[in-house]
């Protein structure tokens, strides 16, 4: 076990715990960069892919594992984020400013439109959030001078420097595109988490009466929350429109929502990384189906295609979760870890937790 | 002027009153408790100060300020901290994060700057850090630092919730039964803490309690309250064997025998 000698409150303020943490990080951006030199357009697409709904999640996972309100509406947000983007670079915005604005209206839109709902809590939040979940396709169908409608559509490339940079025809460049947002979104994530407002999120997921009672403004703090939360959303909503090039009133739809949901309750609810891991599950899971079926039809022409195996699976490992591991895949992280640092002083009740996530608070 | 002056202050929970028609003044520098049966409606004096309820009637002043004006989350700006009755710490979070919450009303940053970390914010944490190590120093908290309050034993609790008041620097702090549940050792810490919270850090204490030993140790004052209404002032020996509080807590035909034994009125059942 390494024991980190502590001589200043820097040690405890600062991004890294100690150089070997920071030495891993930064190992993970090495590989990271250097990964267009490894694998083909293709699966750096898929790449790209798991850094956008990790951003996405990691929006999810500010509002829902850092503040405990949940929300099926986040489908929503990228929504807003998406067309909110198409729109200004349609009207000749340059991206590097309609990026960024398009992640700073669905944050204040979203904010506007959750603001009467918030003084809910549980399931009653997650009911009101659902609502504007199943309401997003209708209002991009009824804004069609903008939205396109269900026809959809085209969502056009990235200039960047002179640079056209778009999915298919510049992937590489794409993939980086999307690693920068998500380091950036990581870094101011990371930032708040250690810094008076990121703390009374916490205070609020756990104690709003006590939270209250240290001077805390729930409706405020809650806003704010749900401010980051639906602009980190509306940021991956803008990217998801260039990796998928096209859309319409039916890109963004419940199932996303739903999805964003499982994604950071698999990865582990109230941990940054548990965004990463999730959006890592909800990619990896469908690809290795296609490859697994491949392989069976090429091998042994055994051609097996369940309408409904990605969801299927994708739900049983949620079941899974939930009974076995509560602290989802960063939780079996933190627990393996913990057995080899104290080996063999591990105990099993080491990470007991007593309060249930999202209980539906009474009014005290 | 009082530090904290209530005024005949009336609450209402449909056809109970919880506290009626009280009226009390807490002088700076005093340790002022608040004795009673069950239902006597201390806690809901309390739950007043926080700005948890709204009287039906009455006012509260706090150092020249009218509390019933403010909001709840404003209260703490005052200088008014609380503990509670039972235990609401932020449970998921280590105690070195439960008492920097406690500096949340001396934070300095906005939004922004907290997102982006600037070096402001930086020598900000660097400053409530140290406020919090000193409560950390003064209720030997240090082998707790970076634990997680849900595996912590109830007595530890107590404490860091302690801690968290005092993290706010408050002029007056609101002690919630802070004994409740505490073995004797920690009892005794207890009062000890309490006293030296009054004489060294010169903050006013009002506190409810059932450990008439803990009350008659620390408190300069106390009020016995029953069904809502004051029943007797003064130090807690003129409390203890004043008939009216005898016989809220014993009944009219045990005024004799308990005028006997003064110590006997405990009521520890919380």
């Amino acid at each position: 076990m390494r024991f980190v000698f502590k001589t200043s409150y820097d040690a405890d303020i600062n991004w890294f715990k100690h150089k070997y943490q920071a030495f891993w990080y930064v190992l993970l951006l090495a590989i990271m960069l250097a990964a267009p030199l490894f694998i083909g357009s293709y699966f750096i697409g898929e790449f790209a892919l798991v850094l956008i709904f990790s951003v996405a999640a990691m929006g999810l996972m500010l509002l829902t594992g850092h503040t405990g309100l949940p929300s099926l509406g986040h489908a929503a947000f990228m929504a807003m984020g998406c067309f909110a983007n198409v729109l200004m670079l349609n009207a000749g915005i340059p991206w590097l400013i309609a990026f960024p604005l398009s992640g700073i209206i669905a944050g204040l839109a979203g904010t506007l439109i959750m603001l009467p709902v918030l003084r809910l809590h549980g399931v009653y939040l997650a009911l009101a959030t659902l609502a504007l979940s199943i309401l997003i396709a209708d209002i991009v169908v009824l804004a069609e001078p903008w939205t396109g409608g269900v026809a959809g559509m085209i969502v056009p490339p990235i200039s960047l420097f002179g640079q056209e940079i778009d999915r298919f025809g510049t992937p590489f460049l794409f993939y980086y595109v999307c690693l920068a947002v998500t380091v950036l979104v990581v870094m101011l994530y990371r930032n708040l988490l250690r810094s008076p407002l990121g703390r009374s999120f916490l205070a609020i997921r756990d104690s709003e009466v006590s939270a209250q009672a240290m001077g805390i403004h729930l409706a405020q703090t809650k806003a704010r929350s749900l401010f980051l939360s639906a602009t980190f959303a509306g940021l991956a909503g803008a990217l998801f429109g260039h990796s998928a090039g096209y859309v319409n009133s039916e890109t963004f739809d419940l199932v996303l929502s739903i999805n964003l949901l499982i994604m950071i309750v698999i990865g582990g609810l109230g941990f940054m990384h548990g965004a990463f891991l999730g959006a890592v599950v909800y990619t990896v899971i469908p690809l290795a189906l296609a490859i697994f079926r491949t392989f069976l039809q090429t091998a042994f022409d055994i051609n097996i295609n369940i309408p409904g195996m990605e969801a299927g699976i994708f739900a049983g490992i949620l079941i899974i979760m939930l009974l076995f591991e509560p602290m989802g895949l960063y939780g079996v992280w933190l627990k393996l870890r913990t057995y080899f640092e104290l080996f063999p002083f591990y105990r099993k009740d080491m990470f007991k937790r007593q309060k249930s996530y999202l209980k539906t608070e009474r009014v005290q | 002027m009082s530090l904290l002056e209530l005024k005949n202050v009336t609450q209402r929970f449909g056809g109970v009153v919880a506290v009626n028609d009280v009226s009390m003044t807490v002088e700076e520098g005093e340790v002022f408790a608040l004795v009673g049966p069950n239902g006597a409606g201390k806690s809901t004096v309390f739950n007043l100060l926080s700005r948890f309820y709204t009287p039906a009637e009455g006012t509260i002043r706090f150092n020249g300020h009218d509390v019933l004006a403010l909001a709840p989350d404003q209260v703490p700006d005052l200088g008014i901290a609380r503990t509670f009755q039972n235990i609401e710490l932020f449970e998921n979070s280590t105690v070195l994060y439960n008492l920097l919450i406690g500096r949340h009303r001396h934070r300095t940053s906005n939004m922004f700057t907290d997102l982006i970390f600037t070096p402001g914010v930086r020598a900000a944490e660097k400053e409530h850090r140290e406020a919090v190590e000193e409560v950390i120093d003064f209720l030997d908290l240090q082998a707790y630092r970076d634990k997680m309050i849900a595996g912590l034993p109830y007595g530890v609790r107590k404490v860091v919730e302690l801690g968290r008041a005092l993290a706010t620097k408050p002029k007056l702090l609101l002690l919630d039964e802070p004994a409740s549940g505490l073995s004797v050792e920690e009892t005794q810490d207890m009062a000890f803490w309490i006293e030296d919270i009054q004489k060294q850090m010169g903050i006013t204490v009002l506190m409810v309690e059932h450990d008439m030993g803990l009350v008659s140790a620390v408190s300069t004052r106390v009020m016995a309250l029953a069904e809502g209404a004051e029943l007797a002032t003064g130090t807690a020996v003129e409390v203890q064997s004043h008939p009216a509080v005898i016989e809220a807590y014993l009944g009219t035909s045990g005024i004799q025998k308990a005028g006997h034994q003064p110590n006997k009125k405990k009521d520890n059942a919380a």
